[in-house]
């Protein structure tokens, strides 16, 4: 009863969803409108799922001492003091002078940000060290990069006007043509999967995918 | 040592520090390197918004956190100050949970320019957990989707909420995306069953992601990353965050360039060596 339960919910919610996307029926609607927002009101519950675990695991690796438990300290306090700040004020947590918005501006946004931005320093390395021309492959991947970073940016059109048409080309046309191959291929798993689903014959989600 | 013989152990510091100082040295100076030329996809993107008639109500979903603001938050407050310019009435709301603050950010400058009020002219619904269900859900009743805003106001309290039930009632859909949930999904759960028009801003990364969609008319106009922002605010007339970012960003993808080539030219005799 443990798999066939769950499995005969996604079945029953799967068919009911896919049947009312076309039955325009107040009562069908009605119905339809209700599982939307239980949805959105399971995903939430999650969230507090989500919080108690990541408490667990790095509490517990606090305990005995693993391998960077000093940031796993760092983690919880930031979790704790952000979640007591923010119950703390209420619905003025979103106030621009609150103690929330300070810790989001001064923590959260600029180390958010600094993440990111790293990324221009390693993908400058990488250009260095890793993309090597080996194959013919290998030098039309190269020469599309050349002529994208050079004609995404103002200063390819300064060089020459034909480099941004050139970029616009590869994107448009290859890179397009590319894109919508694997459009289509993710479409059609997606599909296969739903089907999968609803019919029961995939049970990954209940823990039986081994 | 040969030059390329040091090239090769060339430590990667000394790239970083060529980073660094390309990108700092346009924003700290101020030197202008060219002009930004808008393409099709931001012109697409303005006069979408330009054709939506005066005092209708437009979606915006500003889908992204401080993670991506670099890219999206400039392309987010040219298209605030877009709509206010227009007297457009706007309704936003984010799906990522740290999107909020930004938005607000966004409004609070916005709304002070052009002398726009907060829930009469614009309303920040905020955050929903949901991703998909809830435009599904917002397809049916956008009120019962987001009973409060953003400051646990009831929409029912809401001057600019007014008439507003489901996305009939929009005009057009602005989304601001930094990747999921965000421009693919808002194509797929709404343009595609509710056919709203709608144009997105995304960042340079994910831009190539929705270039079919632009291509079928799905999506009307497409501003990609700061490159697509700078554009864009070349066509309002109001250069500002992106316009200043694009020379710090062209020396950049100079600088990366020319390291792919001096990466190979320097790796040329280990290769050849190789070989024989």
């Amino acid at each position: 009863m443990k798999r066939e339960i769950p499995m005969i919910i996604t079945m029953v919610a799967g068919l009911f969803m896919l049947i009312a996307f076309f039955v325009p029926h107040p009562a069908v609607r009605h119905l339809y409108e209700g599982f939307q927002i239980w949805v959105i009101v399971v995903v939430g519950c999650t969230y507090v799922l989500g919080v108690a675990n990541l408490l667990r695991i790095n509490w517990r690796q606090v305990a005995r001492r693993e391998q960077d438990w000093p940031y796993k300290i760092v983690l919880i306090a930031g979790l704790l003091v952000t979640m007591a700040v923010g119950f703390s004020e209420g619905t003025h947590y979103t106030d621009v002078t609150s103690g929330f918005q300070w810790i989001y501006q001064t923590f959260y946004s600029p180390m958010s940000s600094t993440m990111f931005a790293l990324l221009a320093f390693f993908i400058a390395s990488a250009a260095f060290r890793a993309f090597r021309i080996r194959s013919v492959e290998a030098m039309l991947l190269a020469i599309a990069a050349f002529i994208l970073m050079l004609g995404r940016v103002p200063l390819g059109n300064a060089i020459h006007p034909a480099i941004p048409a050139a970029a616009d080309w590869l994107m448009e046309i290859p890179q397009n043509a590319a894109k919508r191959g694997i459009l289509i291929g993710a479409a059609l798993g997606v599909m296969a999967t739903g089907i999968r689903l609803i019919l029961g014959l995939e049970k990954t989600y209940g823990g039986d995918g081994s | 040592m040969s030059v390329l013989s040091a090239l090769r152990s060339l430590d990667r510091r000394w790239i970083f520090l060529g980073v660094a100082l390309l990108v700092i040295a346009p924003l700290v100076f101020g030197f202008h390197i060219a002009p930004v030329l808008p393409s099709h996809r931001s012109k697409g993107y303005y006069d979408a918004i330009e054709r939506v008639p005066e005092g209708s109500t437009v979606l915006f979903a500003g889908d992204y956190d401080p993670g991506t603001s670099a890219e999206n938050y400039p392309m987010a407050l040219a298209t605030a100050r877009h709509l206010m310019r227009r007297n457009l009435k706007i309704v936003a709301l984010e799906l990522y949970p740290a999107g909020p603050p930004l938005m607000d950010q966004v409004f609070r400058i916005a709304g002070a320019e052009y002398n726009k009020r907060a829930n009469v002219d614009y309303v920040n619904l905020g955050y929903k957990v949901g991703n998909e269900i809830v435009m599904s859900s917002m397809g049916t009743s956008i009120p019962a989707t987001f009973p409060v805003d953003n400051n646990g106001v009831p929409v029912t309290q809401i001057p600019v909420m007014k008439g507003i039930q489901n996305f009939q009632q929009i005009k057009l859909i602005v989304s601001v995306s930094a990747g999921y949930p965000g421009t693919k999904e808002w194509v797929q759960q709404v343009v595609s069953r509710f056919h709203v028009p709608m144009v997105a801003g995304v960042t340079a990364v994910s831009a190539p992601e929705y270039y079919p969609y632009l291509q079928a008319g799905q999506l009307q106009g497409l501003l990609g990353g700061m490159a697509g922002a700078a554009e864009y605010e070349v066509l309002l007339h109001k250069p500002a965050l992106a316009t200043r970012g694009m020379d710090a960003q062209s020396l950049a993808h100079v600088f990366i360039a020319f390291m792919i080539i001096l990466g190979n030219l320097a790796f040329l005799p280990q290769r050849k060596k190789e070989r024989s």
